[in-house]
């Protein structure tokens, strides 16, 4: 098995098929996209592929260190960001076809008049441990 | 109480059940239930007999769980109180339990959760946690599992190596949590070799312990990986290699060879070298030779080819490696590895940061990265 991060974004993305943004759909339009990912999710446990889905807002602060003794700076947040991300699934699948499988379901989630969003998400393998063998 | 005899009796009495007539997936649950309530009770009053007192509580949880689905569904008890005749009695039930845990019908993942579970007696919290998963995806991974098997016949004969394919899983990929995989997966290696004279088992079991042997020296206090040339060989558990060099011989000399016992054997000439310098490379090319007529696996290939590259010289190490498809996990950093030792420090520290961008584990990607900075770094000055 390995671990893979199904990353959506705000921005930084290609423009989805059906790209209208979420406050211009129909409140039954919003209920039915989340309900598309509460089954989505729930249908992973299922098969026991399932590892983690979270959202995240979409304003966020920069930090860094300032030195030590000092608090850190803060800066942001940047209405310019070029990609910023929205949320993300991890799932625990046999093969990396089969995360090309899920994720294109998943964007697959309805969106305006109940059509597909057809939005692009991005795959991302995990790093894993390494192996016990090495030669 | 000792919670390693605890989980060794759970495929014997798991096996008990079943041949009493309870299927599969309801024995295993029953016995998972006999397991908590052991822990609970046996502190204060330890049994005389562990086995007995597990099968007995085991099989009363069975007959309640059944007897409330019985009445639920209005259907009769079908369950037998006395062992099933026939000829499967002489088969080993823990045995059984390996070759059915290893079905060829379960995906790779199901077959170790449900190893790990049925036959090794873990809970799904600790297989969970080992594998970094959600307790209730694991949970629903199992029962799963034991769905697709619940129609294979206890008594049908499986296959060794399947078996043997699913404890390797689980050695190679036993990550460092709470749960010890690789102390689990010799442990269960070790039951079976007990239960079968079967030479590859034998080499699986070697190869585990001669692996796990040289642990203690594979990664540096700051956990970083430390390649088997520059260990410190004193760490070797001499006492783990002795015993594996031994299970390994005893295997080979039935002159049935396999691949476990061949990979076995690489690892033995490893760790029968005092120093790196010491390393018989023309043995070891042999082994890989033997490897590859077996498998015809493109990682032995890659493998033969830096082990060519040691014992004829990292010029006949790239000709082998040129043979092999670049995209090939882990071929960027062989090349990187024989160009360096080839005297191209340049085309080394390119490909060694290409490697490490290509890296599968997070360990692996560090070292590369670090090896590329030393080149880098030299190059520099």
């Amino acid at each position: 098995m390995a671990k893979y991060l199904l990353l959506k974004h705000y921005r930084g993305a290609p423009a989805a098929v059906n790209d209208v943004p979420m406050d211009q759909w129909t409140p039954e339009e919003v209920s039915a996209h989340v309900q598309y990912m509460r089954d989505f999710a729930a249908r992973l446990e299922g098969t026991g592929e399932f590892v983690d889905a979270q959202a995240l807002s979409a304003e966020g602060t920069f930090v860094r260190s300032d030195g030590e003794g000092r608090p850190p700076v803060t800066d942001g947040p940047f209405a310019e960001t070029k990609d910023l991300i929205a949320g993300w699934m991890v799932i625990d699948v046999e093969t990396y076809e089969r995360a090309l499988e899920l994720a294109g379901e998943l964007s697959a989630a309805p969106g305006a008049g109940g059509k597909p969003i057809h939005e692009w998400l991005e795959v991302r393998p995990f790093l894993a441990e390494a192996p016990t063998v090495t030669e | 109480m000792n919670e390693s005899l605890l989980r060794e009796l759970v495929p014997a009495v798991i096996g008990v059940l079943v041949r009493r007539g309870a299927d599969f997936a309801a024995a295993e649950d029953a016995v998972q239930d006999a397991l908590v309530e052991a822990v609970r009770v046996w502190p204060d009053d330890p049994p005389r007999d562990p086995k007995g007192w597990l099968v007995t509580v085991a099989w009363r949880k069975f007959l309640d769980v059944t007897r409330a689905d019985t009445s639920r569904r209005h259907r009769e008890v079908r369950v037998e109180t006395e062992p099933l005749p026939g000829p499967g009695e002489a088969v080993d039930d823990a045995l059984q339990l390996y070759f059915l845990c290893a079905h060829p019908s379960l995906t790779p993942a199901s077959a170790v959760a449900l190893t790990l579970r049925a036959v090794g007696g873990l809970t799904t919290r600790q297989i969970a946690q080992a594998y970094l998963v959600p307790e209730a995806t694991m949970a629903q991974r199992i029962s799963r599992a034991k769905r697709t098997v619940s129609d294979v016949r206890f008594n049908q004969p499986g296959d060794v190596a399947t078996v043997l394919r699913v404890l390797y899983l689980v050695f190679n990929e036993g990550y460092s949590g709470d749960v010890d995989l690789v102390g689990e997966a010799i442990r269960l290696t070790r039951q079976l070799a007990v239960k079968t004279k079967h030479e590859e088992v034998a080499g699986l079991l070697a190869l585990m312990l001669l692996h796990h042997a040289r642990r203690p020296a594979r990664t540096g206090p700051d956990g970083r990986l430390v390649p088997l040339a520059e260990q410190d060989r004193s760490l070797w558990n001499t006492r783990l290699i002795a015993e594996g060099v031994d299970v390994l011989q005893t295997a080979l000399a039935r002159d049935r060879l396999g691949e476990f016992q061949a990979q076995a054997a690489i690892a033995a000439l490893h760790a029968d070298a005092q120093t790196a310098e010491e390393t018989d490379w023309v043995q070891i090319v042999e082994w890989y030779d033997e490897l590859v007529r077996i498998t015809d696996s493109p990682v032995a290939r890659l493998n033969r080819a830096v082990a060519v590259g040691e014992a004829d010289g990292p010029r006949a190490g790239l000709a082998a490696l040129a043979e092999l498809d670049p995209a090939l996990p882990r071929h960027t950093a062989v090349a990187a590895y024989l160009h360096e030792r080839d005297g191209d420090p340049v085309t080394a520290a390119r490909l060694y940061a290409e490697a490490a961008r290509a890296a599968l584990s997070l360990p692996e990607r560090d070292h590369l990265t670090r090896q590329a900075a030393r080149l880098n770094a030299r190059l520099r000055s």
